[in-house]
């Protein structure tokens, strides 16, 4: 998703510019997408199938309220980007530069709609609104803008798509820094890195704030257990300190070798030094999440990364404006060796998202052990989980062993590619 | 209002399985038709910028029914778990298989992609109607509408029957003749030469095995679940459907003998809907029969979603599906007549 809106860049600095070159980059970095979007597709389609397969008791509970926005990420954000991706990807000699362009936006558009219709859903789970229970026990649908609109949706939103460009950039940027220090293909090597740093940078600073701090305050006001799991604050204290390395010791209910900022954790959430923050002593044990220490290590690797990229991202972003950035090996080490992290930091973000939610599967209103199958064993469960574990794992292969490919041929004329080239000549063959 | 939903989630089925149903029968026919490498390529590029959108008209559908009739999907996708399961494999597989042929020039790895990308279609067409077979003779439903249906008991159609017995391998078979035949004229308006004349060729084979199974499909129905003729003597309207079906039939012949693919393939498209409707007029308003006792069937009635909901949801469905089928009518213009092999393609 980081990476449409970034295509949409370069095909919008090519038709500026009139530059062939961001062209050429940006039909690189479509094969890229074609082939993320590939396997986004074919093992996005289970997720949508799950809530029905092993959720069935709260598909049937809460399918009046989610299946809304569930299926309209079908019909307004799938069938957009996948219509306009094969115009994109076949069609760009029938459509001519600007309507080229325009696939490119269409594509995009699908693509971050569909981000906003699933975000919804799943605020709807973390903070449900719109809604009324039936005679039955079951929910449905009292206020379609309620269910749309909610405000947790919004930031999350906007979290979620940041970390998203966060990661397409600084993967842009990574790859131009290795055609830079490998020394071949110099004039894209430096577009990449000044089109991912310049994004990187305003991504990770708006990740931060106002996303990220948002984002907290949401959780500070509605799920206040899970900010105390999270920031691993045990007891109710006022001036509470902000952790940034500790580990939690949920047998004695106490944090281990903590540094600490002081009274920070009060003026991050409530804006003021001495304001009360509610530990986990001030809620029943039921109450709290499932497993604290995953909840606090997933929020901390997300923060610390977060911090991180954005020290990277903006000394780039300076050395690039004193034009000193192409000449900094060092600095483009770190660019190209950061490449996996923006994927460790939204992985961790999602765990902190849904780890935070337990016990709940709709905050305050079904716990989790209360949603699943139950004419489904679990030993069928467990097939099926080996039988997606070994698909994905060849998945992942494939995956790498594709983009590698694209990697080492660059964003070269096709033409010029050896075995296009051989396939070309098998059609002239053809029509002989 | 449930009634609309009713037709509204029947008409997304028929989309998808006319739309998707013509790339599976492609792969169907993917090893009988296309020879050479370059044929192969020509197949995978007649559906190469459309298979995707096509199913994403599952999804769609999907989703559609989730909120209008939200414990039909809780009931059934979890009743239906291996099956399903495996259906999203073959998918994964399927969904590689078209893509990743292409980027590897090695022969090996075109031939390990084209077996999966044939052998996975093949077996979804099988899987689909073999899935339709289920919804028709029913399924052991509880008194908490719930069920779990084991792959298979002892393939006789009985009050504890699994997915595959004997009437739902021959809807199985069906829908893999069917879907083939469709595939093949799909193929044939799309190319040229040699391929072309083959896909005709099959197409022709096909036309006996999709006219007998309809006749043997419709008797075994009637034995299976003979309640499927009640609306039908209500309602002299439906006989509609199988008007449709008997005109498409015959024109699909017709055209097919006078070289005209365009008509044919339509022809094809319009059977397909014809015996969906058909099924769909005979069930209604059942939507999942219980083979255990009767008042435990999931209907329109007992399953819809609440009234505010299924109304908002008229409103956002109708303009998604109306911009949805604009860009159908945009792609398919782009990409209309024979395919060509230009160097960006499969």
């Amino acid at each position: 998703m980081g990476l449409a809106l970034l295509i949409v860049v370069l095909k919008t600095i090519a038709i500026r510019k009139n530059d062939e070159r961001y062209n050429n980059a940006a039909r690189f970095w479509a094969r890229i997408f074609g082939v993320n979007f590939i396997f986004g597709v074919i093992t996005g389609i289970p997720m949508e199938f799950q809530f029905g397969t092993n959720w069935a008791r709260f598909s049937k509970y809460a399918g009046g309220v989610i299946g809304h926005t569930l299926a309209m990420e079908g019909i307004f954000a799938f069938f957009l980007e996948s219509a306009f991706l094969g115009l994109f990807l076949f069609g760009e000699k029938r459509l001519g530069r600007r309507g080229h362009w325009f696939a490119s936006f269409m594509v995009f558009l699908g693509s971050w709609l569909s981000g906003y219709l699933i975000v919804a859903t799943d605020a709807w789970m973390q903070r449900p609104g719109g809604y009324a229970v039936a005679d039955d026990g079951t929910v449905y649908l009292s206020s379609f803008w309620a269910l749309l609109l909610n405000e947790w949706a919004f930031w999350q939103y906007l979290h979620t798509m940041s970390g998203a460009v966060i990661t397409g950039a600084f993967v842009m940027a990574a790859l131009g820094a290795f055609y830079l220090l490998s020394n071949k293909l110099i004039e894209y090597g430096q577009i990449f890195v000044r089109v991912g740093v310049i994004c990187a940078a305003i991504a990770s600073v708006f990740q931060l704030f106002p996303s990220g701090d948002r984002q907290g305050k949401m959780i500070a006001f509605n799920q206040p257990v899970t900010l105390a799991a999270m920031e691993g604050l045990f007891k109710t204290e006022p001036g509470a300190a902000l952790v940034i390395i500790g580990q939690p010791n949920t047998a004695e209910q106490k944090l281990d070798n903590p540094i600490t900022v002081p009274y920070m954790l009060s003026v991050l959430t409530y804006r003021r030094w001495e304001a009360e923050v509610k530990g986990l002593d001030s809620f029943p044990r039921d109450q709290w999440p499932d497993n604290i220490p995953l909840l606090y290590y997933s929020y901390h690797i997300m923060v610390g990364l977060g911090t991180i990229f954005i020290a990277i991202a903006v000394i780039a972003a300076l050395w690039l404006w004193r034009g000193r950035l192409f000449q900094s090996r060092w600095l483009l080490w770190i660019l190209m060796l950061t490449v996996p992290f923006p994927y460790i930091a939204n992985t961790a973000g999602w765990v902190t998202a849904e780890i935070g939610r337990q016990p709940w599967l709709v905050y305050g209103l079904m716990r989790t052990h209360e949603g699943f199958s139950p004419t489904v064993s679990s030993g069928n469960v467990l097939f099926t989980l080996l039988g997606f574990m070994g698909m994905y794992f060849v998945l992942g292969i494939l995956f790498l062993y594709l983009i590698w490919r694209e990697v080492e041929h660059g964003p070269l004329e096709l033409s010029s590619r050896p075995f296009v080239a051989a396939n070309s000549a098998s059609s002239e063959e053809a029509l002989e | 209002m449930e009634t609309l939903w009713f037709v509204l989630v029947g008409f997304m089925i028929v989309g998808y399985v006319v739309l998707d149903g013509f790339d599976l029968g492609a792969g169907a026919v993917y090893f009988i038709a296309a020879k050479t490498d370059v044929q192969r390529r020509m197949i995978l590029n007649a559906i190469g910028p459309v298979w995707d959108g096509n199913e994403v008209w599952l999804l769609a559908a999907g989703g559609t029914l989730y909120f209008a009739f939200p414990m039909l999907y809780a009931s059934s996708f979890s009743g239906f778990y291996l099956p399903l399961m495996m259906v999203l494999w073959l998918l994964i597989l399927r969904g590689i298989g078209i893509e990743l042929r292409s980027h590897g020039e090695n022969p090996m790895w075109r031939a390990f992609f084209d077996v999966v990308f044939g052998g996975s279609s093949t077996l979804l067409a099988i899987f689909f109607g073999a899935a339709l077979g289920n919804v028709i003779r029913g399924v052991p439903l509880n008194g908490e509408h719930y069920f779990f249906e084991p792959l298979w008991t002892d393939f006789t159609v009985s009050s504890n029957p699994g997915i595959l017995d004997w009437y739902t391998v021959l809807t199985g078979l069906m829908a893999l003749a069917t879907l083939a035949s469709h595939g093949a004229l799909y193929v044939a308006t799309k190319t040229e030469g040699d391929l072309m004349s083959r896909a005709r060729h099959i197409a022709s084979m096909l036309w006996w095995a999709v006219a007998a199974l309809t006749i043997i499909g419709l008797a075994a129905t009637l034995k299976v679940r003979p309640q499927v003729l009640d609306n039908y003597r209500n309602n002299f309207a439906g006989l509609l459907f199988p008007l449709l079906v008997a005109g498409s039939l015959l024109g699909m012949r017709l055209f097919r003998a006078k070289q005209n693919d365009k008509a044919a393939f339509i022809c094809s498209c319009l059977y397909i809907a014809g015996m969906l409707g058909g099924v769909a007029y005979a069930m209604y308003p059942v939507l999942l029969p219980a083979t255990t006792d009767p008042a435990y069937a999931i209907t329109v009635y007992n399953a819809a979603a609440a009234s505010y909901g299924l109304k908002v949801g008229i409103v956002w469905w109708s303009i998604g599906m109306a911009i949805a089928v604009s860009y159908f009518i945009f792609v398919y213009k782009t990409f209309k007549g024979k395919v060509t092999l230009e160097g960006e393609s499969h």
